[in-house]
């Protein structure tokens, strides 16, 4: 279906080699990640403050644009308080090891043709794999502080995060299948027309699973403060709490990037460069979370668990079955037909599934 | 059929928030930029006017709260009651207007203040001079129609406020 492109992202030439390389986009990685997750707080409280016709943090620096930075220098200055009854260890490590797989994640993101740390050819792949490493620090959490609220929070974590680990990686599959590589800068190369409009049905569910996956609202019942205090936490301050704090913005950042590699055609784009091209699209994407996150109300346990296996993991199944047919049958059809064809079918199914939905065995009418 | 269950609902709810992000805020910066306070508003001070009190204490009466205290002294050339302490504790006072109403002389009269928080609780307390009509404490038009009428005529409205009240 896909025009022979050259399938490989040609790296860099730089001067010293690998190490140049490795050391280069490291640091460049860690700036990017703590900038962009500055960015996003202030997208997040302004634009959350607005659609709830309120002006959103205001006082610092213009436009309240150095928030983030006095709650960074705020949040430093506080005490760090474990609980006596606390694990130490795993309290103390838990902040860490949910850090470190969000910085991982962004090893494989492309910001221009081979412009990335390392291109996996199971790119993708490897993102599945370390994004869920974070639920692991989360659980550490709950575990570690020796708190019903904590631990409560995590249990519920690792249970949205095993259900919907599954239509997620579903979803992705049928990007794969379209693009012909796991590699994240050939499935970009891929790209001549956003898979969004290819797969609209994938990306709805990669969006949902997305959400929930990285636990923003509707889908926060980790953190839901008005059952579990703040979740798994619920004892941590001070520095490891700011650490916390920039683990769920970068993740969701992370999937932002993700979401623009794979469905809406990474740093491709006409006039502007095409890092600046990915990272406007990732800010778009990461609006759409704002905005889903100030409108909808939070879902029940039930309800999220429901969701997950009766509704996002047939409808993926489905997804793929087609996808995988137009691909065998059509490979060479014309992308505008099986565009229509793929809006159609996704409202179809969508509306048909809806109908089916039911949460305790029908009993209760939504 | 109900359409809310096929992600209609979500639309709407979504149309709504994206609508509020495109309007203006309904919400003021408070210290910078103040609402206007209705011209018969009960605020939270009183004024007293020296001359029109007889010193007949019916504010005293009526005060539900007991925060009105006068001292007399009766001037018998005159044959009148002279006011020697007009003492209002604004700590009690619940701005129920009623010493207002049930002045016979109109001598009482309400405030516009409502940022009147003190470090102490004795300077909560006015009495005499502190509690006369002055550019900074003008009289409000509660009970008192003919002061009302002179305000000039204002809005109440977040975005229609064109004079600001100190």
């Amino acid at each position: 279906m896909m025009p022979n492109l050259p399938m490989q992202a040609v790296p860099p030439d730089w001067p010293g080699g690998y190490w140049w390389h490795w050391l280069f986009f490291s640091i460049l990685l860690i700036a990017f990640v703590v900038i962009m997750v500055m960015g996003a707080i202030w997208i997040e409280r302004r634009g959350m403050g607005r659609m709830q016709s309120r002006l959103g943090p205001n006082r610092t620096g213009p436009f309240g644009l150095l928030q983030p930075v006095a709650d960074a220098i705020k949040v430093l200055l506080k005490e760090n308080i474990v609980p006596d009854s606390a694990d130490k260890l795993v309290h103390w490590l838990a902040p860490v090891i949910a850090f470190a797989p969000v910085m991982m994640i962004f090893a494989v993101v492309p910001f221009q043709n081979g412009a990335l740390l390392a291109d996996l050819n199971i790119g993708i792949l490897y993102v599945v794999a370390v994004s869920s490493v974070a639920t692991l620090g989360v659980f550490m959490a709950g575990w570690g502080s020796s708190n019903k609220y904590s631990l409560l929070g995590a249990m519920r974590n690792v249970a949205a995060v095993v259900s919907y680990e599954m239509p997620l990686v579903l979803a992705i599959v049928g990007v794969v299948l379209v693009a012909g590589s796991l590699s994240m800068n050939d499935i970009v190369l891929a790209q001549d027309i956003p898979f969004i409009l290819l797969q609209p049905l994938g990306f709805l569910l990669f969006f949902t699973a997305g959400c929930a996956e990285i636990n923003r609202s509707p889908f926060d019942l980790m953190e839901a403060d008005s059952e579990l205090v703040a979740g798994f936490h619920t004892e941590y301050s001070g520095m490891k709490f700011a650490m916390f704090y920039l683990v769920e913005y970068a993740e969701a950042i992370a999937i932002s990037a993700i979401i623009t590699t794979l469905f809406l055609g990474g740093w491709r784009g006409p006039v502007l460069p095409p890092w600046l091209w990915f990272i406007v699209k990732i800010f778009i994407v990461f609006f759409f979370m704002v905005w889903t996150r100030t409108t909808l109300p939070r879902v029940r346990i039930d309800q999220l668990m429901a969701l997950a296996w009766k509704f996002l993991f047939p409808l993926a199944l489905i997804n793929l079955f087609i996808t995988a047919i137009q691909v065998l049958v059509w490979p060479d059809a014309l992308p505008w037909g099986l565009i229509i064809v793929n809006i159609a079918i996704m409202v179809i199914l969508v509306v048909v599934w809806s109908k089916f939905f039911k949460l305790g065995w029908g009993r209760l009418e939504v | 059929m109900k359409f809310e269950r096929y992600g209609i609902g979500i639309i709407k709810g979504m149309t709504v928030t994206i609508r509020h992000l495109l309007r203006h805020p309904t919400v003021n910066q408070f210290p910078e930029q103040r609402l206007n306070v209705s011209r018969r508003t009960r605020g939270n001070e009183l004024i007293w006017s020296r001359e029109k009190c007889t010193g007949c204490a019916t504010c005293a009466k009526t005060c539900p709260q007991g925060a009105i205290e006068i001292v007399t002294a009766t001037n018998a050339e005159n044959n009148k009651y002279e006011v020697e302490t007009y003492r209002v504790d604004t700590g009690y006072c619940i701005q129920c207007g009623l010493c207002v109403e049930a002045c016979p002389y109109d001598a009482v009269f309400m405030g516009y203040s409502y940022e009147r928080a003190k470090y102490r609780r004795g300077e909560l307390v006015q009495t005499n001079d502190e509690l006369l009509e002055s550019p900074e404490r003008p009289a409000s038009g509660y009970y008192h129609p003919d002061i009302a009428g002179k305000l000039p005529v204002q809005t109440l409205l977040v975005d229609k406020i064109v004079e600001k009240r100190k």
